[in-house]
């Protein structure tokens, strides 16, 4: 079936199956910014933005993203570039495969609640998984972007 | 010691960061051919079982299947997946497909096909026979089971290991220094006690993903998320009869490794697909696989006993451990062998120590490298008895520690006895600022005021816990890295090591090893890393040695390098090379000069032209040990037992900081890996075998919302045997934290859990059993 979308910007047709998912749809089309971490809907690896909303790709029928708007992180380069100097301040860079998810999460909550408390960041980002870091990096680092520091 | 440090020590943004952070498709599976085949593994339901039969027929006639693999169709040669040096400490227990499925989730088959529904598909075609077999499902009753693991021919080992497969033993090791017995029978204090450590998963979140695909040579191509690409090909070619020049093997970017993908999951079977079928093949594990067809942490029981005098001073220390290797015995001596060798030498005032014990076989998912490698078990048992130590001393237990525990210029006689499976190397401490510490993070912590336990609410206390901990840096005498710098036009430097990042941040460290050593700036270093063909060798990710071993080639080639330019420099200034200074820009001898820019140009298109190459290599005669202590802080809900982290202060010593940033990554995400086990991450397995907790639903890491505030200090050292003074500290981060929470929870209720991860519903069971 054909599904036709706003990918990025630009609007695209893709042939997908029925009953596949966005995350592989992604993946197939040459995304590879979206990663498969769980299968599960668990780690957040696969976050996209959906109409600006986080949404896990991993449970997210393409078929469902008909008419909408789907951001990647490679619509938000620059903020992803500036966000990872915060991230390299703090010493939150490590293996980076859950990092463009982070990227589109501090997007999506910076538009959501451009300032938001400690606990409001903790919330936002729960559902983002990072084996890595110990997280507190990774706060700082969401803390200082958002308060504009470079 | 030079400490004017450039860029090393001072904050440098990662090489990667940026990149990564903007989505580059640069992952394994990223990199997977179009069009691959896609293999899927049939899996063993049962936890023990010889097969009868395999019919496949029905599964290769399916439209779409490429290739199927079975016992009866692939080479029948034992090998080790551990991912270790040659010969490996781990015994040879292990065939590409066996008659004998061992684990629930063993390989039974591998099917190739255009996709993934094609390949799922096939396989319930697949008509398997078992002969189902008695499982040993408790560690506890493993040795001399009547039920035998391997009961197959053509297993062994490399060198004496211990190994008995009819006793279900993979490996075992005894040592005594001293007479321990002796000791504890003049002691006038004697504590002992028994720990139980779980089969942690490593959780990375990049699942285990690899693909194969043949060049325009012929040859085999693999790209692995492993951090072991130079082992990899040794044991690809081995196992599959190839010749070492027929194959490449990859490392990508690598999504987080912790240990778990030191070893082999999936690369025999899309080598061998690619090899039969001419086709590009990849194999990329689900989460499920991740966690019950990988492999774990070793779980273990550690019995110790420990004397000392009322004065404080420890005589004897006796530790027995069991260690359940589960079905394959990758890792097995070496992980048993480190509970002692990296935890023991903490305190090396004893007049005797003995360590021992068995590691053996269970029908339950291998255990094999995991960050902390048997410290973190050791450094749980070992730290919760010292402290039960100073309160049957009525002692302070950070005094206790004080006392007892190694200071710099001091050493252990264990560092000669225990090595890496074999005889170790005798050491002195050079750097160990552990007095250091302890001292300062008492301090962070408040401990004075918070020791041992507060009531700051109607059902809230919070309490502390402490513990000490020690690593290693790399495997002396074993681990070997290399680096080759090459001069580019333009005055930079091309820098390829064999060393894995496998998000640890390698390319940043070595990149500023070489931009320090050579006086030029982070955008003047290029790295690439961790391929067979283009990189020199390296051992790989493992041991905590790649700042220390990697790091010391990159910084012995770097230096090479200097002194090459200034030769060349030398000949176009017609002076003496000892007349030539060099800034890292300009050379300059007398009243004349050239720059590095001029100089690198005109070698490759003007003056006596030539490439400017060197290639230098690096392994240790000693594994100068990080040193760390730790101070945790928790609150408890005493009608619920419920608790969470308040506070964790760490105060470590791994020598200099080459990266302060990333090195306090690595410390912090180590505790709360640690964490994780000692408080949330339980292994369950059903009575017939089968791994429960198997996702991250099932499997609690911890989140965000889990961990409190994060001090992490480091000590003003310098290790003279280290690049720039640094020693490793990929590992030490996660060894304390059992013990500190186990210390804790004691502090809060005088109960003392036994049994990780320590659960609300375990302190309430404790302290049922008080009452």
């Amino acid at each position: 079936m054909l599904v036709k979308f706003n990918l990025n910007g630009l609007d695209v047709e893709i042939n997908v199956k029925p009953g596949e998912y966005l995350l592989d749809t992604l993946r197939n089309y040459g995304v590879k910014s979206v990663k498969k971490g769980c299968d599960g809907s668990s780690c957040g690896a696969c976050t996209v933005l959906v109409d600006d909303k986080p949404v896990l790709s991993c449970s997210l029928l393409t078929a469902k993203v008909e008419g909408h708007k789907v951001m990647t992180v490679e619509s938000i380069q620059d903020e992803a570039a500036a966000l990872s100097e915060c991230f390299s301040r703090e010493g939150a860079d490590q293996c980076g495969f859950c990092n463009a998810a982070f990227a589109l999460m501090v997007h999506a909550l910076k538009k959501e609640n451009p300032h938001p408390t400690d606990e409001e960041i903790k919330d936002y980002m729960v559902g983002n998984l990072c084996r890595c870091t110990g997280y507190q990096s990774q706060q700082k680092a969401i803390k200082a972007f958002l308060g504009g520091k470079k | 010691m030079k400490k004017n440090f450039k860029v090393v020590n001072n904050l440098t943004p990662s090489v990667d960061g940026k990149g990564l952070m903007q989505g580059r498709g640069v992952y394994t599976d990223d990199l997977a051919p179009q069009g691959a085949l896609i293999v899927k593994i049939l899996r063993s339901p049962h936890a023990f079982a010889r097969i009868k039969s395999i019919d496949v027929s029905e599964a290769e006639k399916y439209p779409g299947v490429a290739c199927i693999l079975t016992k009866d169709n692939v080479p029948h040669v034992s090998f080790t997946r551990a991912g270790q040096g040659y010969p490996e400490p781990s015994p040879y227990d292990k065939f590409i497909l066996d008659e004998y499925v061992r684990y629930v989730g063993d390989e039974v088959a591998a099917v190739a096909a255009v996709d993934e529904e094609t390949a799922l598909a096939a396989m319930k075609l697949i008509k398997v026979d078992y002969e189902v077999l008695e499982p040993v499902l408790d560690f506890e009753k493993a040795f001399e089971n009547k039920s035998v693991i391997h009961p197959e021919d053509g297993i062994h080992d490399m060198f004496p290991i211990g190994f008995e497969p009819k006793k279900n033993v993979a490996a075992a090791y005894e040592m005594e220094v001293g007479n321990v017995e002796e000791e504890l029978k003049k002691s006038e204090v004697v504590v002992e006690d028994t720990f139980y450590s779980q089969a942690q998963a490593h959780a990375m979140i990049e699942p285990h993903t690899c693909n194969a695909r043949l060049d325009e040579h012929n040859r085999l191509v693999v790209y692995s998320t492993t951090q072991t690409p130079y082992h990899m090909r040794r044991i690809i070619c081995k196992t599959l009869g190839l010749p070492v020049d027929r194959v490449r093997v990859i490392k990508p970017r690598v999504g987080g490794g912790f240990g778990g993908k030191q070893a082999f999951h999936g690369e025999m079977f899309v080598s061998l697909v690619t090899l039969r079928t001419n086709r590009p093949a990849k194999c990329v594990y689900t989460r499920e696989e991740v966690f019950g067809c990988s492999y774990t942490r070793h779980p273990m029981r550690i019995s110790l006993r420990v004397g000392a005098n009322k004065d404080g001073v420890i005589n004897a220390i006796d530790c027995r451990t069991l260690s359940d290797t589960g079905a394959y015995g990758e890792h097995a001596l070496t992980v048993f062998m480190i509970v002692g060798s990296k935890v023991l030498p903490l305190y090396n005032k004893v007049k005797a120590v003995k360590f021992g014990g068995k590691v053996v076989y269970t029908n339950h998912v291998s255990a094999g490298a995991y960050r902390g490698y048997g410290a973190i078990q050791g450094n749980y048992a070992v730290e919760s008895i010292i402290d039960e130590l100073a309160e049957a001393l009525h002692m302070d237990p950070i005094k206790l520690r004080e006392i007892n525990s190694m200071k710099e210029q001091e050493t252990s006689p264990i560092f000669k006895i225990m090595g890496e499976g074999t005889e170790g190397t005798e050491m002195i401490m050079e750097s160990c600022k552990l007095p250091y510490c302890i001292k300062r993070g008492r301090e962070l912590m408040d401990w004075d005021k918070k020791y041992p336990v507060k009531k700051v609410g109607d059902h809230k206390i919070r309490s502390v816990g402490c513990a000490i901990a020690m690593q290693g840096s790399g495997i002396p005498f074993l681990d070997m890295g290399s680096c080759t710098i090459k001069l580019n036009d333009g005055g930079s430097y091309m820098v390829t090591v064999g060393a894995t990042d496998i998000g640890q941040g390698s390319d940043t460290v070595i990149s500023q090893i070489v931009a320090e050593a050579l006086q030029t700036t982070m955008d003047k270093v290029i790295i690439y890393s961790s391929d067979t063909d283009l990189t020199p060798y390296d051992c790989g990710a493992y041991a905590s040695s790649t700042t220390y071993v990697s790091g010391n080639a990159a910084y012995n080639a770097a230096c090479k390098m200097r002194e090459r330019l200034i030769k060349e420099a030398a000949v176009e200034l017609k002076a003496k090379p000892d007349d030539v200074e060099f800034d890292g820009k300009v050379f300059k001898a007398g009243d004349k000069e050239i720059s590095l820019v001029d100089l690198s140009t005109g070698r490759l298109y003007n003056n006596d032209t030539h490439q400017i190459a060197v290639t230098e290599s690096y392994h240790g005669h000693v594994s100068p040990p990080p040193f760390m202590a730790a101070f945790g802080e928790f609150e408890f809900d005493t009608e619920t037992y419920e608790y969470k982290m308040i506070k964790y202060v760490t105060v470590t010593d791994c020598g200099t900081t080459i990266n302060p940033a990333l090195a306090k990554g690595q410390v912090e995400g180590g505790i709360i890996q640690g964490y994780g086990m000692a408080s949330s991450e339980a292994v369950i397995y059903n009575e017939k075998g089968k791994l429960l907790s198997n996702t991250f639903d099932t499997y609690h890491i911890p989140t965000v919302k889990e961990v409190g505030e994060l001090v992490t200090e480091f000590a003003d050292s310098y290790e003279p045997t280290g690049p720039f003074g640094a020693k490793s500290v990929g590992e030490i981060g996660i060894d304390t934290p059992p013990a500190v929470l186990c210390n804790a929870v004691y502090n809060a209720f005088g109960v003392r859990i036994h049994h990780l991860p320590i659960t609300p519903e375990k302190i309430f069971e404790a302290m049922k059993e008080k009452k």
